[in-house]
């Protein structure tokens, strides 16, 4: 039958068409490629997204657009929160593009696929967004360096720097699977360590609407911290929820995945006086606020943690390239290894040998209304956290490249 | 009949050669795991005329089941990817012995509904790594020696795979059985008065439409070694869907041609959408592209609305009238 | 202090009535699917992204117009049931003669497109909505504090409910309705214009859903993904209750809120499944649904 030859003949053209513009650019030596795949349009979009990508855009200028002589390409990509989608692009980019190093944007699967398959193609994979500690720990690899925070430095941070300022009862909201777990388990750990006590734990299923009755449980425990091991909308859900049963009059919160953006969408004096760790604020330095200005000319908000490391990801990297006057992977990992980060983002930041960035994190609060002199002012940084302290240590580690 | 078989021959050279011709092998594996994924649910809604929302379960559950076989338990491939597709069907058991109790909408209500439970367990179970899903999956070796990590060798195992699973349906379609189920489709009264036990065949179709699912999802796992939450999702049963309906229902060839496009869509809508705004200028583009739920939604209301037949459906009336014409 | 299987009696109580105000929602958004489904035979799986947009109408009056909670309270739905009216005489007219799955495909991609373009727009962080001054604050019950304003979600979506169902079973005009659904040709030589009562209703239907998201706009946050997930349970909601009566839509909402609210005390893990669990008990049990009569 005709039908099947028109088919055929359709899906080959097609097939072709999407498979031959890759194939005619190659494999480019003189070229400085820099992948970057992140959420562009889903639940992670806005704490990196679109405007991530504009800071790794202001990286590439501020080095000049060109290394040596090389020019510098960004390639973008939007995993729409699929490990499917995201682990092809970067295989694609990697075998067909010549790509020299992969940024990986928000959503740990996503981070934990592509990072395997940078391991495979044995070029560097630099985490920026996702949480998960797995990336240096369980599933560590050579060519992965996880670079702004993870999930056990936000629990540890979070954890003891609460209970030290005199937090010392809590009572867990934990989101009921894997990742909220690890959190509550983390931050409990540390709790206890520094003296403070859990009265309780309620799970409950992830994208809750109603945290209603988990709340009045939490307000029954009598805890003096409400802990809130969840991220993204249950957070927020959570919070505008333990503001309506005037759970906040009683308990302060503390949230161990939060960022900047929740807090805008939140407003103050819903989340004033929480606690959270962050690895960096706009308004920390002169140095971080000099950035951010140049940041929000280009995108008409105060950044987050996230796209001020996918900058200072991308501007490490190209110091390597500069230093090393090469884009060989294996040389440039061993660079970003052996040398230390200063920039407005990371104060003697470094890359330990399971490819954890350690850097100095912090404890914030949110401000109140009073306190805020107007949008995006919403944190005080009320204590410094090491990052040999907060971060797993070695010796917790069940990385192979340790052994080494 | 055998310008049938001489049309699949020739289209099974041309996917052969297909990576010598430049095309990105794990694209092409893809877009044969969706469309064997596609085909089969084709299978249950085109042929049978069961619309089931919950499609991604059998996906998922294979794509898991195999993936932890293969990484946690160290079962041979071959064996592993059977494990996928029998705990697939055998899901498709208990999900269509509930749904069957209902028909029309209710069927796809319950299915929904009883594919969004899965998806929770999914998400809290802890073999599956939640959010962070099953990763590293080895691929392991055919036969024992031909190793699966060469793009290029589980290429071939794929597409035999996939010819497999297509000719499976084939066959079904073209059976008795096959016969009976579009007895179904068009009047179910009536097939039940002619004496068919139409429960047991709504079920038997439901099964072998959840295991050939199943195959494809444990197949797709082989391919990024890994298997995550968006297998299970209900978007991901929309997708299949849509598929289907582009491509065209109660169409063998359809489907394939649906999840060629809805793959490249997935893949290119964002550099799509940056060419058509540097094109006009106009950054509705650029947000178009951002958002590939937008475009798919909208060509779920257009093929609904104008194009219900799908590509390979639309062909086929227009090339019966031509003929009726002639 | 008594307790009952080891939960003080207070509590329970407080989650029983917590559980209410969830039922509320369930209550409202199945008996407008019900609506829907009863006159036009299409499953509006929309009704969650239009749920979602009435909350976004509301938010947007304030924001952009200054108009409070309470005249956005009667404009959302009318907003939302307007848009309603335009989706059905552009697009869910055509599919009436064919399979109602149609209609589900149909609303599917209607679901996607709303939901991809709020997201496109605004982001998923989601918009605050404060609590209007009237309804702040709370009321000691003595087994529980409860905020007024989950109050009066009850008493509202109660009343909407209710007076729903005394329009369509005691009233002319709902005689008409069900008289439609029935047949439709017959009541149309009478001389009533019945695809002009079809286009209404489904404006009707999807303004309940519009009137819940006004409801639920200073509770939760409001953000595109709010129905998304929402919907489905509401599906089994209406499996469970069957689509045949329109009070069997509102206990069986109410019901299954209530139930799940216990299952939040006594299991909490289990608390997004329960509603599926029991539909498929119902399914084995009573295939119809609990309300529901045989179609």
């Amino acid at each position: 039958m005709k039908l099947h030859h028109i088919t055929a003949a359709l899906a080959l053209a097609g097939l072709g068409f999407a498979g031959l513009p890759a194939q005619a650019q190659g494999i480019s030596g003189d070229v400085i490629r820099i992948g970057f795949i992140t959420d562009m349009s889903g639940v992670y979009s806005d704490i990196d997204g679109p405007a991530g990508v504009e800071a790794i855009r202001m990286a590439i200028a501020d080095a000049g657009g060109a290394v040596n002589g090389k020019k510098i390409e960004l390639v973008t990509a939007d995993h729409q929160n699929k490990a499917d989608i995201a682990s092809s692009r970067a295989r694609e980019w990697f075998d067909q593009e010549g790509l020299d190093v992969l940024i990986g944007g928000t959503n740990s699967a996503t981070n934990l696929a592509m990072a395997a398959v940078a391991a495979e193609k044995k070029k560097p994979f630099i985490s920026i967004g996702a949480g998960a500690s797995d990336l240096t720990n369980a599933q560590c690899t050579p060519y992965t360096i996880h670079y702004a925070y993870d999930t056990v430095a936000l629990a540890r941070g979070t954890g003891s720097a609460v209970v030290k300022n005199g937090g010392k009862t809590w009572f867990f909201l934990t989101a009921d699977y894997a990742f909220g777990h690890a959190l509550e388990r983390d931050t409990t750990a540390v709790i206890k360590a520094a003296g403070g006590e859990v009265k309780g734990a309620v799970r409950a299923p992830l994208a809750t609407a109603d945290f209603s009755s988990f709340l009045l449980q939490a307000q029954a425990s009598g805890a003096q911290i409400l802990g809130l091991a969840n991220a993204g909308g249950d957070t927020i859900n959570s919070i505008k929820a333990a503001n309506e049963f005037g759970i906040t009059q009683t308990m302060k919160m503390a949230g161990l995945l939060i960022f900047i953006n929740d807090i805008h969408s939140l407003g103050l004096k819903a989340t004033q006086g929480m606690y959270l760790t962050d690895s960096w604020y706009w308004d920390q330095s002169d140095a971080a606020r000099a950035w951010t200005k140049k940041f929000e000319a280009k995108v008409n908000r105060k950044p987050s943690s996230l796209q001020a490391a996918d900058y200072s990801s991308v501007s490490f990297y190209l110091n390597g390239v500069k230093a090393t006057g090469t884009d060989d992977a294996d040389t440039l990992m061993k660079w970003m290894k052996s040398n230390k980060i200063n920039d407005f983002y990371a104060k003697d930041g470094y890359v330990r040998k399971d490819g954890r960035m350690i850097h100095e994190m912090y404890l914030m609060q949110v401000k109140t209304p009073e306190e805020s002199k107007g949008p995006w002012d919403y944190y005080k940084v009320v204590a410094n956290l090491p990052g040999d302290e907060v971060y797993t240590k070695p010796s917790e580690s069940t990385c192979k490249l340790f052994k080494q | 009949m055998n310008r049938q078989l001489l049309s699949y021959a020739a289209a099974a050279i041309v996917v052969a050669i297909l990576p010598f011709l430049g095309v990105y092998p794990i694209f092409a594996m893809k877009v044969m795991c969706y469309a064997l994924f596609a085909c089969a649910f084709n299978l249950l809604l085109g042929y049978t005329g069961l619309l089931s929302f919950g499609h991604a379960a059998f996906l998922g559950s294979a794509a898991y089941a195999a993936g932890h076989a293969l990484k946690v338990w160290g079962f041979p491939t071959e064996l592993g990817l059977l494990f996928g597709t029998a705990v697939a069907a055998l899901l498709g058991l208990v999900m269509g012995l509930l749904a069957i109790r209902r028909s029309g909408i209710y069927f796809a209500m319950i299915t929904l509904a009883l594919a969004q439970m899965v998806f929770f367990f999914f998400l809290q179970a802890h073999f599956t790594g939640g959010e962070d899903g099953l990763q590293r999956v080895p691929r392991g070796t055919l036969l024992g020696f031909i190793d699966l990590g060469n793009d290029l060798n589980l290429y071939y195992l794929v597409m035999a795979i996939f010819a497999f699973g297509y000719f499976v349906i084939w066959r079904t379609v073209h059976s008795p059985f096959g016969q009976v189920l579009k007895a179904l489709r068009e009047n179910e009264p009536r097939t039940l008065s002619l004496g068919y036990d139409v429960d047991r065949f709504k079920l038997l179709a439901f099964v072998l439409s959840a295991a050939i699912a199943g195959l494809a999802g444990a197949t797709k796992t082989l391919v990024f070694v890994s298997a995550t939450l968006s297998d299970a999702t209900w978007q991901m049963s929309g997708l299949v869907i849509l598929m289907t309906l582009i491509g065209g229902l109660g169409t063998l060839v359809g489907p394939i041609l649906g999840a060629f496009i809805v793959v490249l869509l997935e893949n290119k809508v964002g550099d799509f959408g940056r060419f058509m705004a540097e094109l006009t200028g106009s950054n509705w583009f650029l947000r178009l592209g951002e958002s590939v739920t937008i475009v798919i939604g909208l060509i779920f209301i257009i093929c609904v609305l104008a194009f219900r037949r799908g590509i390979v459906g639309e062909w086929q009336a227009f090339m019966e009238r031509r003929r009726a014409r002639a | 202090m008594i307790d009952l299987f080891g939960i003080p009696l207070q509590a329970l109580l407080g989650q029983l009535l917590l559980g209410l105000v969830n039922g509320s929602f369930y209550a409202m958004l199945s008996l407008g699917l019900a609506v829907i489904f009863g006159l036009l035979n299409v499953i509006n799986f929309a009704h969650g992204s239009l749920y979602m947009l009435g909350a976004f109408v509301a938010w947007m009056g304030l924001s952009y117009l200054g108009l409070n909670y309470w005249i956005m309270l009667i404009l959302a739905p009318l907003v939302v049931g307007l848009f309603g009216i335009v989706i059905e005489k552009l697009l869910l007219k055509h599919l009436y003669k064919l399979d109602h799955l149609y209609g589900l495909l149909l609303t599917f991609g209607l679901t996607l497109l709303i939901e991809g373009l709020f997201r496109s727009f605004y982001g998923v962080s989601g918009q605050p909505y404060p609590t209007p001054d009237l309804l702040r604050g709370a009321t000691n019950l003595g087994f529980m504090i409860l905020p007024n304003y989950r109050g009066w979600i009850v008493v509202a979506s109660i009343t909407v409910c209710l007076a729903t169902w005394f329009v369509i079973e005691r009233t002319r005009l709902g005689a008409l309705l069900r008289a439609g659904t029935e047949n439709p040709k017959l009541v149309e030589a009478f001389g009533v214009n019945v695809p002009r009562m079809v286009t209404l209703t489904y404006g009707f239907g999807v303004a309940l859903a519009g009137f819940a998201g006004v409801l639920a706009a200073p509770v939760l946050q409001i953000s595109p993904l709010m129905g998304s997930n929402l919907i489905i349970v509401v599906f089994a909601v209406v499996v469970i209750g069957g689509m045949g009566s329109i009070l069997g839509a509102i206990v069986t909402g109410l019901g299954l809120g209530v139930v799940e609210g216990l299952t939040k005390v006594f299991w909490p893990e289990a608390s997004s499944t329960v509603v599926f669990i029991i539909m498929a008990i119902v399914l084995l049990l009573r295939p119809a649904g609990l309300f529901g009569k045989e179609k």
